[in-house]
């Protein structure tokens, strides 16, 4: 099942690469990672998407608790929660084919945040399968580049991971 | 104010610590620090011949002591040498620190001589490691690294010191502090009280329980604790390899150790039995067999300071994290006051069957008139030294053989490398003993191949003076290899025979030792008696043993845990 893990982490040189090496050396998953400092500059806040039997879920957590420089972390999908990831598209827009780009990144509230004679670069963000719905409503021929951020989450309602 | 070099203040670090010895090899970007070294006498310095052995040493010290290590190497080759150690001491969660000079700060990833990015190499087998990135912070760094290394689940910490840290001419002021605190830290110190009288009611209602203890009993310092609530239950234990020690062998309860060559009647009991108390265990694979087949009718308590060891491999019915003393005591606590009390006729019947196993096989081995067989040299070792030596092995026939036969009656004196398997650590970890325990036998048993592996160290041992007794058992092959190869591959010896052995007496002796051989099954007491009579020298002691004998009892690969060959023609 896929999982999404937050995971507050001390904002130090290679505290990344533990957790990177960690997924890697235990032949888990990742599908995708973003991570960036928050409002506390001392701390990193990482999001993972993985997938995994309960079980593997389980030692995913407990073994990414035990890095020292782990402050805190949740497992997203264990409640509800949204999760957001942004794309930006590069499609040939040449023709009639303009016009009909134009509505579908209506359709899916994207904009289009650049424009040449011939191509569209739109940016659209939203959970991961309407990204993919996307794509596919444009039909791949059209696509000349993606580039997708990865998911980033947080839970719903009064819920906070802080220190 | 006292203004120090970051030279200076990492030895002094290490005095405000306790460290008394480190074990290390110095190089160009460790210099300032072993200046530094060379100016003090309180922490003594060991030199090594290779930097691997410095970490077993460090390793063999912190298993006897359960005090943690340190050690002391040059960046490039210097640190690279000594992963094996570092991995080694990973699997076992053994405590220490290891000090790696690095490359100035200012050649970092310039592919500087020497340089080599230890915290990336390193990063997958320790605890946690640390860099220096100013030299005011290497006290704190230093405090920082040992409180890792040995609290909650011990492990090695390596620090990586650029050198332009330690430069001479740069003094900054020297705080030791008192206490460190990490916020993303924070090992159990307690385990939770509800789990644990859960665990305790479940205990009392057992009608074939059985207590599974590991290292984790030794490295918690517990084994009063489990001795106590044992006895005080009066139910079978068993324990790892890693584990031996916790529980005295001699009693009547103790089992013997389990898994992969344990005895008939640990494995029978375990597969057995309707409840499971793990102590400080991880059911390794060497201990469960297939796990799918593990124990079908128990229900499992686990205690381990490690969270992440619950419920690993094999589900815990009852989980509890906490340190296993801690934890121990308040089961003892509550076992005495509980108007619950074991089921004596379901205990008593229980024993029955188990002495029964105990009966059928008894770590019984054939003898032969003439060829020594190894399991009789440890027997003998065990008589002579009456069980009371600091053992420490090597990987193979030999550590199996070691474990099965020397009964071992208290904690810290069986060392060997249980979770990596690292032939080499034998004679360097034996070191590490033999320097703080001067008056204690020291033995190092091992084979032809491992001791090979790091052989070098004879020098050290005659440099500080350190008189272990390597028992060499030599069966002219790669032991366990072979064995494997005579039971999965039809006896093809690929690779596994010795060739080209060198004279270890000779050898022994060019490092100005002793070297006795024994090859004559008559002479094997009374020489073993003589060695051990040469309390002030380091005795080589080869002993050509039967090439062909096999460890036994062996789990049936992929079966469960009850599932054994007995000797090469029988199988339970």
């Amino acid at each position: 099942m896929r999982r999404i893990i937050s995971v507050l982490l001390e904002n130090e040189p290679g505290a990344l690469s533990r957790v990177v090496g960690l997924f890697s050396q235990r032949n888990y998953n990742i599908e995708t990672l973003t991570v960036a400092p928050t409002e506390d500059e001392t701390l990193s806040r990482l999001t993972v998407t993985t997938t995994g039997s309960d079980k593997v879920i389980e030692q995913i957590t407990k073994q990414l608790n035990k890095l020292i420089e782990v402050v805190k972390l949740v497992d997203l999908t264990e409640g509800s929660h949204i999760e957001r990831e942004l794309m930006l598209v590069k499609l040939k827009a040449t023709g009639s084919q303009r016009a009909e780009i134009k509505r579908t990144v209506d359709i899916f509230r994207g904009q289009i945040v650049d424009v040449t004679s011939s191509v569209y670069t739109v940016q659209l963000a939203g959970d991961s399968d309407k990204l993919d719905g996307f794509i596919q409503a444009v039909g791949t021929s059209g696509v000349l580049e993606v580039v997708r951020t990865g998911v980033s989450g947080i839970a719903r309602g009064e819920k906070v991971l802080s220190l | 104010m006292e203004l120090l070099s970051g030279a200076d203040m990492l030895i002094r670090s290490l005095q405000d610590e306790g460290i008394e010895y480190i074990y290390g090899y110095p190089g160009g970007a460790a210099l300032h620090i072993y200046d530094a070294l060379f100016r003090q006498d309180k922490v003594k310095h060991i030199l090594v011949r290779h930097e691997q052995a410095a970490v077993h040493m460090a390793d063999g010290y912190a298993r006897a002591t359960g005090k943690p290590g340190t050690v002391l190497v040059t960046s490039g080759p210097g640190a690279t040498n000594t992963i094996t150690g570092i991995a080694t001491a990973f699997m076992d969660s053994i405590p220490m620190v290891v000090l790696c000079g690095q490359v100035a700060s200012t050649l970092i990833g310039e592919d500087a001589f020497q340089e080599t990015d230890m915290i990336g190499v390193s990063r997958p087998v320790v605890k946690h490691n640390l860099s220096v990135r100013h030299p005011e912070e290497i006290p704190e760094v230093i405090r920082k690294a040992y409180y890792i290394a040995s609290t909650g689940r011990p492990g090695p910490v390596v620090v990586d010191i650029p050198k332009d840290m330690t430069t001479p001419n740069e003094r900054y002021e020297y705080v030791f502090p008192k206490k460190i605190k990490l916020r993303s830290y924070n090992p159990a110190i307690r385990g939770h009280a509800g789990q644990i009288k859960k665990a305790v009611d479940m205990l009392l209602a057992a009608k074939r329980p059985i207590i599974y203890a590991g290292g984790g009993v030794i490295l918690g310092k517990a084994s009063g604790q489990l001795t106590e609530l044992v006895r005080m239950l009066g139910y079978p234990i068993t324990n790892t390899l890693m584990g031996i020690g916790c529980y005295p062998a001699s009693d009547k309860q103790h089992l013997g150790w389990l898994g992969m060559h344990g005895t008939y009647e640990s494995n029978m009991a375990m597969h057995h039995s309707d409840l499971i108390l793990c102590v400080g265990a991880r059911f390794d694979d060497r201990v469960t067999n297939a796990t799918e087949k593990f124990c079908p009718g128990a229900r499992i308590v686990h205690i381990d300071i490690d969270p992440a060891s619950i419920s690993k491999t094999i589900d815990a019915d009852v989980p509890i994290v906490g340190p296993v003393d801690a934890v121990l005591k308040e089961m003892i606590t509550l076992v005495k006051e509980s108007k619950e009390k074991p089921d004596a006729d379901a205990i008593a019947s229980w024993w029955k069957q188990i002495d029964e196993w105990r009966a059928f096989h008894g770590m019984r081995y054939e003898t032969s008139p003439d060829v020594i067989k190894p399991q009789e040299v440890i027997e003998a070792l065990c008589r002579l030294t009456k069980g009371e030596a600091f053992v420490t092995s090597d990987v193979g026939q030999h550590q199996m053989f070691a474990a099965q036969y020397y009964k071992f009656d208290k904690p810290n004196r069986w060392i060997n490398s249980g979770g990596l398997g690292t032939m080499g650590f034998g004679l360097p970890a034996a070191m590490g003993v033999k320097l703080t325990h001067p008056d204690d036998e020291v033995l190092c048993i091992t084979g032809e191949g491992s001791i090979q592996m790091n052989i070098q160290e004879l020098s050290t041992c005659n440099q500080y003076n350190l008189p272990v007794k390597i028992i060499n058992l030599n069966n002219q092959a790669l032991g366990m290899v072979k064995q494997w190869q005579d039971m999965n591959y039809e006896s093809r010896h690929s690779q596994s025979y010795m060739e080209s052995l060198p004279d270890f007496i000779k050898l022994a002796e060019a490092y100005g030792h002793v070297g006795v051989r024994i090859d004559r099954k008559e002479d094997l007491e009374t020489k073993l008696k003589e060695v051990l009579a040469m309390k002030d020298r380091l005795v080589f002691v080869d002993i050509y043993v039967d090439r062909f004998e096999h460890v036994y009892p062996m789990q049936v690969a992929r079966g469960s845990m009850k599932d054994m060959w007995l000797s090469k023609t029988e199988r339970v």
